[in-house]
C-alpha cells in the first residue's frame, strides 16, 4: 500500500513537472537564457540536448547560435575623388554574448537596425576617405600579366591602388566590431557586395569607354595600313632585287660566254701569220656574200677578178 | 460508430457501457500512429541528420530507418549528393526549386566596375554541393544566401583587379579559376559546409551603350587582317612569278653561253682544219676561195658595172647616185 502510494506520488510529480515546464530542449542552433520573473538567471545554456529548470517560475528564451546575415541597402555615397557610387555591403555576425544581447537588444529586428546604422556609417566613412580606384581594386598586389596587352592587342593599363578593397573591408570591420561588442554582437565579416556607378556618372563613363575603344579601333586600322604598306614595299624590293640579280647574272654569263668565245676564236685565228691572213681573207669573202646580194656593184677592171683577164689580154 | 437508428430505443446507461467497451482502441491507435511515425526514409541523394532532444546525434545513410517517437528524435534531410547551383545576373529559362538559385535583382548583380574603371555586364553560375551536413545545418543560418553574397563579393573582387579586356575577352578562364579559388577560400572561412565545384562565366558583355564601340574594335581588327591579307596576296601574286622569270632568264643566258662557246670551238676547229690545208698552198687556195665567192656573189647582184681602171668621173651617171650622197652623210 505504501509502495503503491510512493509510485503514485512519483508519477504525479512527473506529470506536474512536465506540465509546469521543468524540461526543455536546447537545439544545436540555439542558446537558451533562463529568466526568473523576467530577470536572467544563471549562465546561458549553450549545450544542446535535454535540460531542466525550476517549473512555473523560470522562463526559456531561445536565441540563435548560428552565424546570422545582414544585408545592407545599396547606398549612394561619394568617394574621396568625388565620384558618386552606389555601394551595397553585406555582413555576417552572431550573438557573441547572449546575456548582453538579451539586455541590450533582445530581438533581431533591433539588431538589424543597429547593424545598419553602425556598418552603414563606417562604410560611408571608409569610402569617403578613399579614391574610387581603392574601392574597385581588391588586391593591390595584382599586376597585369605581361602577355595580356599583347593578347588583347590594346593599351589598357590596370591602375595602381595603394590599399585596395580587401584592406578597406578590414578597416570597416575593425571600426564597427568594437561598437557592436557591447550589444552582444560579434561582427565576423563585412564585405562590399556591389559597387556601381551612379546613374549620373554612367554617361561619362560610357563616353570614355567609347572613345577608348574608338582609339583602339583606329590603331588596328592604322596598323593594318602600315603592315600592308610594309608588305607592298617588300614586294617592290623583292621584285627589283630579283630582276636586277637576274639581269646581273645574265649579263655576267653572256659576258663570260663572249669572252670565252673570243678567246677560242683568237686562239684559232691568231695562231700564226698565215692564220691571220687566212682569217682576214675568209672574213672579207664572207662579208661580201652577206653584203652584196641585191646591190649594184661597180667593178674596176683593176680588181682581182679581172686580173687574169687583163693579164691574158696583154 | 453505431448509427442513430440502432441506438435509438436503448437506455442512456446501456449506451455508455457500449461505448466504453471500445475505449481501449484509443491508446492502441495512438501507439500505432506513434510507431508508424518512427520509420523514415532517407532518399538516395541525401543523408539524414538525427537530432535527439535537439542535439546532434548521428547521421544516417540512404535507406529506411527508425527513430524515437514523440519528438524525441528529429531527422533533417540534407541533399549532400545533389549538385546545386546559384545563378547570378540572369533568370534561368527553366523553373528552379532551390530558393537561393536565382537572385532578386539580376540587373544589379550583372553590373560591375572593372579594375580600369570601365563598366561590364557579367553573368555567372556557381556550382556547389553540401559536403558537411553538420556545418551546413548548424553553423550558419542561411548558408545558401551567404554563399550567394560571397559569390557576388568574389565576382566584384576578381574583375575589380582586371582590365575590361581581360573581363570581356581574353581572361574568362583565368577569372573563372580565380573566382572559384577565392570562393572556396571564403566558404571555408565562413564554415558553410559546402564545396564549391566551379564558377562558370556565362554572357560577359560591355554595357549596351558601348556595345557598338566594342564591335567597332572587332571590325577594325578584321579590317586590319584583311588589309594585311590583301597586301600579302599582292606580294604572292608578283614575287614568285618574278622569281621564276628571273630563273628563266638566267637559264637562257646559260644556254647562250653553251651555244656561244660550242660554236666558237666549232668555228675554231673548222678554221684550224682549213688553215692546215691553206698553209700548204696559200696562193692557190686564196684565189680559189675568192673566185668561188665571186661566183656566188655576182649572180645575186642586181646589176654590175665593169669599169676600166682608167675611167674616172663615172659615178654621177649611175642611177644609184641619187642615193649615194645620203648614204655618205
Amino acid at each position: 500500500m505504501r509502495l503503491k502510494l510512493a509510485v503514485l506520488a512519483a508519477v504525479a510529480l512527473f506529470v506536474v513537472m512536465v506540465a509546469g515546464g521543468a524540461f526543455y530542449t536546447v537545439r544545436e542552433t540555439e542558446v537558451v537564457i533562463l529568466t526568473q520573473f523576467g530577470r536572467p538567471v544563471g549562465e546561458p545554456v549553450t549545450e544542446p540536448g535535454l535540460h531542466w529548470k525550476t517549473p512555473f517560475v523560470q522562463e526559456v528564451h531561445r536565441l540563435e547560435k548560428r552565424v546570422l546575415e545582414f544585408d545592407g541597402a545599396a547606398t549612394e555615397m561619394p568617394t574621396k575623388d568625388k565620384t558618386y557610387i552606389s555601394v551595397d555591403t553585406f555582413s555576417r555576425w552572431r550573438i557573441g554574448d547572449p546575456a548582453a544581447w538579451f539586455v541590450a537588444l533582445r530581438d533581431e529586428r533591433s539588431a538589424q537596425s543597429r547593424l545598419e546604422d553602425i556598418i552603414g556609417s563606417e562604410v560611408r566613412a571608409a569610402v569617403a576617405s578613399h579614391e574610387l580606384i581603392e574601392i574597385v581594386r581588391s588586391d593591390k598586389n595584382r599586376v597585369l600579366p605581361p602577355d595580356v596587352q599583347k593578347q588583347a592587342q590594346t593599351v589598357t593599363v590596370l591602375p595602381v591602388a595603394r590599399r585596395g578593397r580587401l584592406e578597406i573591408e578590414k578597416d570597416v570591420l575593425a571600426a564597427a566590431a568594437p561598437k557592436l561588442k557591447p550589444l552582444g554582437i560579434d561582427l565576423l565579416d563585412v564585405r562590399i557586395k556591389r559597387v556601381n556607378y551612379n546613374a549620373d556618372v554612367l554617361p561619362r563613363i560610357y563616353q570614355r569607354m567609347t572613345s577608348e575603344r574608338a582609339q583602339i579601333a583606329q590603331r588596328f586600322r592604322s596598323e593594318g595600313e602600315g603592315e600592308a604598306a610594309r608588305i607592298l614595299g617588300k614586294k617592290e624590293l623583292e621584285l627589283r632585287r630579283i630582276e636586277s640579280e637576274a639581269y646581273m647574272k645574265v649579263q655576267q654569263t653572256r659576258g663570260e660566254a663572249d669572252a670565252e668565245a673570243t678567246r677560242i676564236y683568237a686562239a684559232a685565228y691568231d695562231q700564226s701569220p698565215a692564220a691571220r691572213e687566212l682569217y682576214a681573207f675568209l672574213k672579207t669573202l664572207e662579208t661580201w656574200r652577206a653584203v652584196l646580194a641585191g646591190k649594184n656593184l661597180v667593178l674596176s677592171t683593176d680588181s682581182e677578178l679581172f686580173e687574169l683577164l687583163k693579164r691574158s689580154g696583154k | 460508430m453505431p448509427r442513430p437508428t440502432i441506438s435509438f430505443g436503448e437506455p442512456p446507461a446501456e449506451r455508455l457501457r457500449h461505448y466504453l467497451r471500445f475505449l481501449w482502441l484509443l491508446p492502441a491507435l495512438l501507439l500505432l500512429i506513434g510507431l508508424l511515425s518512427t520509420f523514415y526514409q532517407v532518399p538516395a541523394e541525401a543523408v539524414g541528420v538525427v537530432l535527439r532532444f535537439g542535439r546532434y546525434h548521428t547521421e544516417q545513410d540512404p535507406g529506411l530507418h527508425w527513430k524515437l517517437p514523440f519528438g524525441i528524435d528529429e531527422v533533417e534531410l540534407v541533399p549532400v549528393k545533389r549538385q546545386l547551383k546559384l545563378e547570378f545576373g540572369f533568370r534561368p529559362d527553366e523553373p528552379w526549386t532551390n530558393p537561393d538559385q536565382v537572385g532578386r535583382q539580376p540587373e544589379l548583380e550583372r553590373n560591375m566596375v572593372t579594375g580600369d574603371l570601365n563598366a561590364a555586364l557579367v553573368e555567372w553560375v556557381v556550382q556547389y554541393r553540401v559536403d558537411d551536413p553538420r556545418l551546413f545545418l548548424f553553423h550558419v543560418r542561411e548558408p545558401g544566401q551567404t554563399l550567394r553574397d560571397l559569390g557576388e563579393a568574389v565576382m566584384r573582387e576578381v574583375p575589380g583587379d582586371r582590365t575590361v579586356d581581360e573581363v570581356i575577352t581574353i581572361g574568362r578562364a583565368e577569372i573563372e579559376a580565380a573566382a572559384a579559388a577565392r570562393l572556396r577560400e571564403m566558404a571555408r572561412l565562413y564554415q558553410l559546409g559546402v564545396a564549391v565545384n566551379q564558377v562558370q562565366l556565362k554572357d560577359v558583355d560591355p554595357p549596351q551603350a558601348v556595345q557598338a564601340s566594342f564591335n567597332e574594335v572587332n571590325k577594325a581588327q578584321q579590317d586590319r587582317e584583311n588589309m594585311i591579307n590583301v597586301a600579302n596576296g599582292e606580294y604572292n601574286k608578283v614575287v614568285p612569278k618574278a622569281t621564276g622569270e628571273a630563273e628563266q632568264k638566267i637559264s637562257q643566258a646559260e644556254g647562250y653561253r653553251q651555244q656561244r662557246v660550242n660554236e666558237a670551238r666549232g668555228d675554231a676547229a673548222a678554221f684550224t682544219a682549213v688553215l692546215a690545208e691553206y698553209v700548204k698552198a696559200p696562193e692557190v687556195t686564196r684565189k680559189r676561195l675568192y673566185l668561188e665567192t665571186m661566183k656566188e656573189v655576182l649572180p645575186a647582184l642586181q646589176g654590175a658595172w665593169i669599169v676600166d681602171e682608167r675611167v674616172t668621173q663615172l659615178l654621177p651617171l649611175l642611177p644609184g647616185a641619187q642615193v649615194a650622197p645620203e648614204v655618205r652623210k
